[in-house]
């Protein structure tokens, strides 16, 4: 069996993540923060995009922005020589963009939960906004903040669609778990496929035991367990 | 804080809220003002206005120092002057207390305050407020009492100027709130600067507040010294606030003379001349006193004697009250003994109201 999808997998889920995580939290608290409600509908409607569209449509936007001929591709290739397009970058770029929406949404739910009368607390003893963001905020909203974590990690993990647009297929580059699955079925390799599909199940099954029981134990520290 | 000396906040505030528009304007020094109003009335609203939690549409807030030579414009929209919650230095207790579940005792008391002094001041006010042992504790493991103890601390760690109680009694079962009561009118009398309560409760804003003001429908409908108001709320509507159970529409026939049209064209005679602006007369529950035979027929000629016949009168019992209403829903309120069970031995056969007892109004009772 060719461990390469294996590693690309876990190198590809964990950096989205991370760049998700903090992305899609700092997304939500712009918008919570948001006064004017047309702006706020906009780009909430915007925001969550990509958990609406196919992923194959998503992925299509990315090439044409990413693509050696795209605004942005082009820009790269120009003053730093990379091509994004078709490179390892590119799945993480995919993952990052289809799990995005589920960060954010996840986070936002938990931050508009939060006792408004605690902001407005922390505002009248002197606290500052970002203060208010990292001490009240978000300590009060953790529960809700992790599990949208474990959604998005998830969804990266098993990102198909957009990565065959924009990264392709590419065996030993590109070739994430779900693309080698599809491979070896395509090959008529049923027993690799197995394989695959077990790492897969293993991985996703225990990432999410994991942040749930972090999530469990942020949430009860935060009441006072 | 006492270095300020005579501190003032002026406040003029408009505001449209979904079914009426919030207009009130008002002036207070020191000791505690009472805004006393019904749930929805917009007395919370003018609250957080003053507070910088909502933004008015319209008007001024300031804080003036000692003469008024120096003033502190919180919010001013004529020159679009909009000062952040934050550098306010007005301090909110939340009906829910709104104490930081992921902080101790200790951290949320601390949190307002800045510098090396934190530490002192923390313990300062753990001491004041018989916080000591629970420093260590989170909000979810306090009583609703010690829970209102810690946000008032954190209020006064922070050294507010002025200081807003939003129904601070709310939350709480009868008992607690009686001892609470006491305990918060104790730290209000140390605190020198503003304080405002808003309650709809009639006996909190009575025990806590040197002054008052009435509040309906976002306006302010009468102000002033408390007693001075509850003895003499000069409208309907103000003493209907005040709890006074009984108005009745009126028609002047004397000098001291008036009858009362709702209840039965019952002639009174009052202390005072009645003037053309009167137009309704308010006797309190309490201020009826019982007559029996033998003394009615000793008032019934004198012209003070203000009787009221007994008829078919509907008892209720209270723990310490007798509720009993008379004909033309007069209500009477007459303090018992919890050991005594059977009213037929309190109802007289007459009621009486002393002439001082009639509060002459003015406005259209309700």
């Amino acid at each position: 069996m060719d461990w390469s999808p294996i590693l690309i997998s876990m190198k590809t889920a964990s950096l989205s993540i991370f760049i998700t995580f903090f992305l899609g939290i700092l997304a939500a608290w712009l918008v919570v923060r948001m006064r004017n409600p047309v702006w706020k509908l906009i780009s909430d409607g915007i925001l969550t995009l990509p958990l609406v569209l196919p992923p194959t449509v998503m992925g299509f936007f990315l090439l044409d922005l990413f693509g050696v001929k795209g605004w942005i591709g082009s820009f790269f290739v120009e003053y730093f020589s990379i091509k994004i397009a078709f490179s390892w970058p590119a799945t993480v770029l995919a993952a990052v963009t289809m799990s995005f929406p589920l960060m954010y949404r996840s986070a936002r739910g938990a931050f508009e939960q939060v006792d408004q009368n605690l902001i407005s607390a922390a505002r009248t003893l002197g606290m500052g906004e970002w203060e208010i963001f990292a001490r009240v905020l978000l300590p009060n909203a953790i529960p809700g903040v992790v599990s949208g974590g474990v959604l998005a990690f998830a969804r990266g993990l098993g990102e198909f669609g957009a990565t065959s647009m924009i990264a392709g297929n590419i065996a030993g580059k590109t070739r994430t778990l779900p693309m080698a699955v599809y491979s070896e079925v395509a090959a008529g390799n049923m027993d690799t496929a197995y394989d695959y599909v077990a790492v897969i199940v293993v991985i996703a099954f225990l990432s999410v035991c994991i942040m749930n029981g972090a999530a469990w134990k942020a949430g009860k520290e935060t009441h006072g367990g | 804080m006492e270095a300020d000396g005579n501190i003032c906040l002026e406040v003029k505030i408009e505001k449209r809220l979904k079914s009426f528009t919030l207009d009130v304007g008002f002036q207070t020094e020191g000791g505690c003002l009472g805004i006393l109003g019904p749930s929805g009335c917009g007395k919370s609203m003018a609250l957080k206005s003053i507070a910088g939690i909502v933004s008015p549409d319209r008007g001024r807030i300031a804080v003036r120092y000692g003469r008024g030579e120096q003033e502190r414009i919180l919010y001013d929209s004529s020159c679009k002057k909009n000062e952040s919650p934050q550098r306010r230095r007005v301090g909110y207790l939340f009906q829910n207390y709104a104490l930081f579940p992921n902080m101790s005792v200790e951290e949320n008391i601390g949190i307002g305050v800045r510098g090396r002094e934190k530490k002192i001041r923390v313990r300062e006010m753990l001491e004041r407020f018989r916080l000591g042992g629970l420093e260590k504790r989170y909000p979810g493991q306090l009583s609703g009492g010690q829970q209102q103890r810690v946000a008032l601390a954190r209020i006064m760690a922070y050294e507010p100027e002025v200081i807003l109680l939003d129904e601070p009694f709310s939350a709480m079962d009868t008992h607690l709130k009686e001892k609470l009561r006491l305990e918060l009118g104790e730290i209000l009398k140390d605190y020198h600067g503003i304080s405002i309560l808003v309650t709809h409760d009639r006996d909190e804003a009575y025990q806590l507040c040197s002054n008052m003001l009435l509040m309906d429908q976002g306006q302010v409908i009468a102000g002033g010294n408390t007693k001075a108001l509850f003895q003499n709320p000069v409208t309907c509507r103000a003493a209907r606030f005040t709890g006074c159970k009984n108005i009745s529409r009126i028609e002047r026939t004397g000098e001291r003379r008036i009858r009362a049209l709702d209840w039965g064209n019952l002639e009174l005679t009052t202390a005072e001349a009645v003037g053309d602006e009167i137009t309704a007369v308010g006797i309190r529950a309490h201020d009826f006193e019982a007559v029996s035979g033998e003394e009615a027929e000793k008032w019934a000629d004198c012209p003070e004697g203000n009787l009221i016949p007994v008829r078919n009168p509907s008892v209720s019992e209270m723990p310490f009250e007798w509720y009993v209403t008379l004909d033309h829903g007069l209500w009477w309120k007459t303090e018992k003994s919890i050991h005594v069970h059977s009213p037929e031995q309190v109802i007289p056969q007459w009621l009486r109201v002393p002439p001082s007892a009639l509060i002459l109004l003015t406005g259209e009772p309700e």
